[in-house]
Parts: C-alpha cells; structure tokens; sequence
C-alpha cells in the first residue's frame, strides 16, 4: 500500500519533470523564433528573393542561395534515393546471412552517428580533388548523399522490417517470385514510412553547412548555377555568411533568410507528418 | 522399376515420406494417396508433423533452412521435387490457406488480383470478372460487394479468412491446402467455412489440418491421423470414427488424449 503510493508518486513527479522540459524546450524555441520574425519577416519580399548578393544590405538578396539550395536539393535525391533504398532492399530481404552484409551493416550504423564535416573532409579528398569535380553542385550532392544515405538506409530497412512474414508467406503461396512479392507486396506496404524517411533525411540535408564549406562552396556566388558543375552557394551558408558581418542590415538578412530557410524545412516535416497520419489511416 | 515409381492413378500421392529438421526425424514413412475431388482431413496431437505434412504439397519448407526430405511427392503423376520444377509454377496450381487470415495490406479487390497480375494478367475487365467470381465462390460477395476498393484489413476475421480462399481460388488451383482455417474463428464463421470447403469439393481437391474432431468428421471423405510423425491411420472418415482399426486412433477421437 506505501510502496504503491510511493511509486504513484514518483510517476506523478516524473510526468511533471517530463512536462516542465517539454515547455522548456519550446518556450526557448519560441523565444528564438519571435526574435527571428521580428528581425526578419519584414524584409522578406519579391527583390529580396530574386536578387544577386551584394555588400550593400538592402539591395542583397537571396537568389543565388535558394536555388543553389534547390539544385542540391534535386541533385542529393536524385543520387542518395534510389541508392539508399536500394541498398536497403539488398541488405534486409537478401544478404542476411553474408560476411559483407554484416560488414556493411556494422559501417552503416556507425556511419549515421559520424559528424557531418567528416563526411565534407571525405568528399573534399574523393570528390572535389581525386575526381576533379572542384567546389561544384555535384560534388556538393555527392557529399550530402553519403551524408544521408545511412539515415535513408536504417529508415528503409525498418520500414521493409515492418511487413509482417505471414503476408510474405502468403505471396510465396499464390506463386510470386521473391523480388515479385519484394516488389508488389513489401514496398507498396512500407512505402509511407519510406517515404517519410526519405523527406527527414532531405531536410536534413538541405540544412547542412559544415561539409558544404569544407568541400568549397563559395559564399559570394554572383550568378545562379546554370549546370550541375558549376559553383554555388546555398540558404546555410549565406546565412552563416551575412551573421558573421558587422552591418546591423546583415543581421536583418540573415534573420529573413532562417525565416525562409525554416519554412522550407518545416513544409518538408509536415508533409512526411501527413504522410505517415494518412497511412495509418488507411491501414486500421 | 523407377520408371513406375513415378506413375500414379491418384490426384496426388506421398510416398516413402521421411521428414528431418536437422537431426530430428518428425515424419517417418508416411504413404498416403488421395483421390481427386476429395477431402482429406489430417488429425492428430500438436507436433505430430501435421502443417509439415501439408507444406510439403506446395514446398513451402523448403524456406526452412534444416529442412531435408527422402521419399517421393506425386501430384497428377510427376514428382514436385525434382530438378526442373517450376515452384513458382506449382503453387499457382497447388493452393495454400492458412491458420491466421493473413490479407495483404491492401483493397478487397487488389488482394483477389494479385496472384493473377503477378502473372501479367492486367486487362481490367477480366480482373473484374475473376475477382467477382472468387469472391462469390467463397461466399463473401453479398458482404463487400459494394466495398471492393476497402482495406481489406477491415474486415472481420471470418471474412479475411473468406477473402484468403478467394484469393486462393482466384489463381485457379487444382489442390487447395488448408492448415487449421477455422481455428481462430468464431462458431458462426467456421460454419461458413466448413459449408464453402463442402462446395469446393466439387471442383477441387482439398486437404485440410484440423483440431476439431466434428469438425472432421463432418466434412472430409478421408481421415489422416498422425501420431509422433507417424501415419497410424489413414481411411474413410466414416470408417476411422465409427470403426478405428487402431487403439490409439481410437483413444484420441474418443477425446481420451490430445
Ligand atoms: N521450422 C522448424 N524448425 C525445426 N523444427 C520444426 C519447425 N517447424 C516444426 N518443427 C517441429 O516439427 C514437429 C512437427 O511440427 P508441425 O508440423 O508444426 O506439427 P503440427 O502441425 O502437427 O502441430 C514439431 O516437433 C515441431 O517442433
Ligand atoms: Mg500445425
């Protein structure tokens, strides 16, 4: 009877805890963002978007950086998606029992937890130097690409993961091939929660700096990237850029760009959110 | 002499059957031939090799890796396990339905489909004529009928299990498997299932694992009962129920063990 209430109301006092940290947590998200929409969402308009950067602040837009982030964008989808997946479909419903399936799946893990300039030290070496792609959108998206590809690659396996093996079995039965059921069964089945990995693993890549500076993107790029050789810059680092400036109009530039930047990310969260809702809707 | 081991006048026959996972042995010489147009009801304790019986009929144990098998499996006269069998091929013509419904996570009407579009058939107005006709062969058309682009997740378990044999039939089988189809259904639904299983009869052949003596008695044309990986009994129901030749057939129907 004592024990019991003790633990009443240790659960009661941990529920508390848990509900303080949350608010916490969101009152200073909260905070921030109230200082980056008053700084910012005023200079938000059509030349801000449309453009080139300047040293002058109120004539500085951001063309250059949300195409440039609009081309690693594509590019590290393009590249890191069916790769990503891909290996996942080899690794879960294939190499199970292999050596290299065991070796690849202990780097793979460890891979999603590596810094993120390691991977940008590693895309220097391999891309921009060994295979001359220089400061370009595509050794940028390659960087980027191996940089999410573990996370795209743990997402995809827990997905295929969740097809239970009766309705494998089932397939097996009615006289389907493995990549048939693979095909017609397993991935119309996890897709959803493919997808919604897919999406977090972009966002994250689109908020990415560190390896992108590392590998050379340029701050100051005065002309939108027409190729996937050219130069670039993207939405992080013009912002990182315009921060570290003495100018208070800067600031102000740097606050509309995170307004922007943000938005573009939390669109991306909710649609994967409004997947994964319509999903489970479908399935109960 | 090998020559004439490989014919047979029945629909299917096992024969010389010896099952081992691993070491253990858990058939032992199981001979059994069945008629076309029959049912065939396999009895016994749990663990006496039942489901692996029946899984050898559409290979489905070759997916156990410690699986091994001597002895000989003939349906329509040709034996299912040798070199250039077509497995794939053979389960389009040898039917499995399980003991948990297990529907795709799809519509009604994609799960009916699937087996037939994995085959290439995509023509809309023959899927449309194959799904209705699957579906009303396993009773269950009056009850989706205007819901065929539903989950068919949503429905009950008696109607998954309805909606499995449609989708059985739907690739037109010649041998229906059945493992335990009503266990875990209620006396309403197993009643449905065991009238469809009578129906059936008519066009093909089934084999059905059951833990329901009635439920034997009253639909199959032959019983099976199976003991520690042993045939003992293998004869027409009427015969094994009113008449068993062996005591511990006897002791098991008569509820005394199991
Ligand atoms: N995948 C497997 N691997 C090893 N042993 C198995 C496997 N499946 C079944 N067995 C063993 O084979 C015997 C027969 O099992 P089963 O055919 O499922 O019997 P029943 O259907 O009559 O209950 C049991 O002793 C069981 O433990
Ligand atoms: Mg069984």
């Amino acid at each position: 009877m004592n024990n019991l209430q003790r633990n009443k109301i240790k659960d009661k006092a941990f529920k508390y805890f848990g509900v303080t940290c949350t608010f916490f947590g969101i009152f200073i998200l909260g905070v921030f963002l109230f200082g980056i929409i008053n700084d910012g969402v005023s200079r938000i308009n059509w030349d801000f978007l449309t453009n080139l950067p300047s040293y002058r602040p109120k004539k500085a837009g951001i063309l250059t950086a949300w195409t440039g982030t609009l081309w690693i964008f594509g590019l590290t989808a393009i590249f890191a998606i069916p790769l990503g997946i891909a290996a996942a479909i080899y690794l879960e419903e294939y190499g199970k029992k292999s050596w290299f399936a065991n070796l690849l799946e202990i780097n793979i893990t460890n891979l999603a937890g590596v810094p993120s300039i390691i991977y940008g030290i590693l895309g220097l070496e391999i891309f921009v130097r060994l295979m001359g792609l220089g400061g370009s959108l595509l050794a940028g998206s390659f960087t980027l690409s191996l940089l999410i590809l573990p996370v795209i690659i743990v997402a995809t396996r827990e997905a295929l993961k969740a097809v239970p093996l009766t309705t494998r079995t089932a397939s097996y039965a009615l006289g389907a091939t493995k990549w048939q059921t693979i095909w017609n069964l397993v991935l119309p089945a996890s897709l959803s929660s493919i997808i919604t990995g897919v999406i977090l693993a972009l966002a994250r890549a689109v908020g990415e700096t560190a390896p992108l500076i590392v590998i050379g993107a340029l701050a100051y790029v005065p002309f939108v990237a027409k190729t996937p050789l050219d130069e670039f810059t993207v939405m992080p680092i013009q912002i990182f850029n315009w921060i570290s400036r003495p100018q208070h109009g800067f600031t102000i530039n740097a606050a509309a760009a995170i307004i922007i930047l943000l938005a573009f990310v939390f669109v991306m969260n909710g649609i994967a959110v409004y997947i994964r809702i319509k999903a489970k809707k479908k399935s109960h | 002499m090998s020559e004439s081991q490989s014919e047979s006048s029945f629909k299917i026959e096992a024969k010389n059957i010896d099952v081992f996972y691993g070491e253990k042995q858990v058939l032992k010489d199981v001979n059994m031939p069945i008629e076309g147009n029959t049912v065939t009801a396999l009895i016994g304790p749990s663990g006496c090799g039942k489901s692996t019986f029946l899984r050898l009929f559409n290979r489905m144990n070759d997916y156990i890796d410690v699986f091994h098998k001597k002895g000989e499996i003939l349906i329509d006269g040709k034996d299912i396990y040798r070199k250039k069998t077509n497995v794939e091929e053979l389960r389009k013509s040898v039917g499995m339905v399980f003991q948990k419904p297990n529907p795709f996570p799809k519509s009604i009407y994609d799960n009916i489909a699937y087996g037939l579009r994995i085959q290439g058939i995509n023509k809309k107005s023959l899927l449309d004529e194959i799904v209705e006709k699957s579906i009303r062969q396993a009773a269950l058309w009056d009850e989706v009928k205007d819901n065929l682009k539903k989950s068919a997740l949503a429905l009950s378990g008696g109607q998954q299990q309805r909606l499995c044999i449609a989708r059985t039939l739907a690739v037109e089988p010649s041998v229906i498997l059945m493992d335990e189809p009503a266990s875990a259904l209620d006396p309403i639904s197993t009643a449905k299932i065991e009238e469809l299983i009578q129906e059936l009869k008519e066009q093909y052949t089934i084999l059905i694992v059951t833990h329901n003596m009635q439920q034997a008695g009253r639909i199959s044309d032959k019983t099976g009962f199976f003991y520690m990986g042993d045939l003992v009994e293998f004869d027409e129901t009427q015969q094994i129920f009113t008449n068993p030749k062996n005591e511990r057939t006897e002791n098991y129907i008569s509820g005394r063990f199991g």
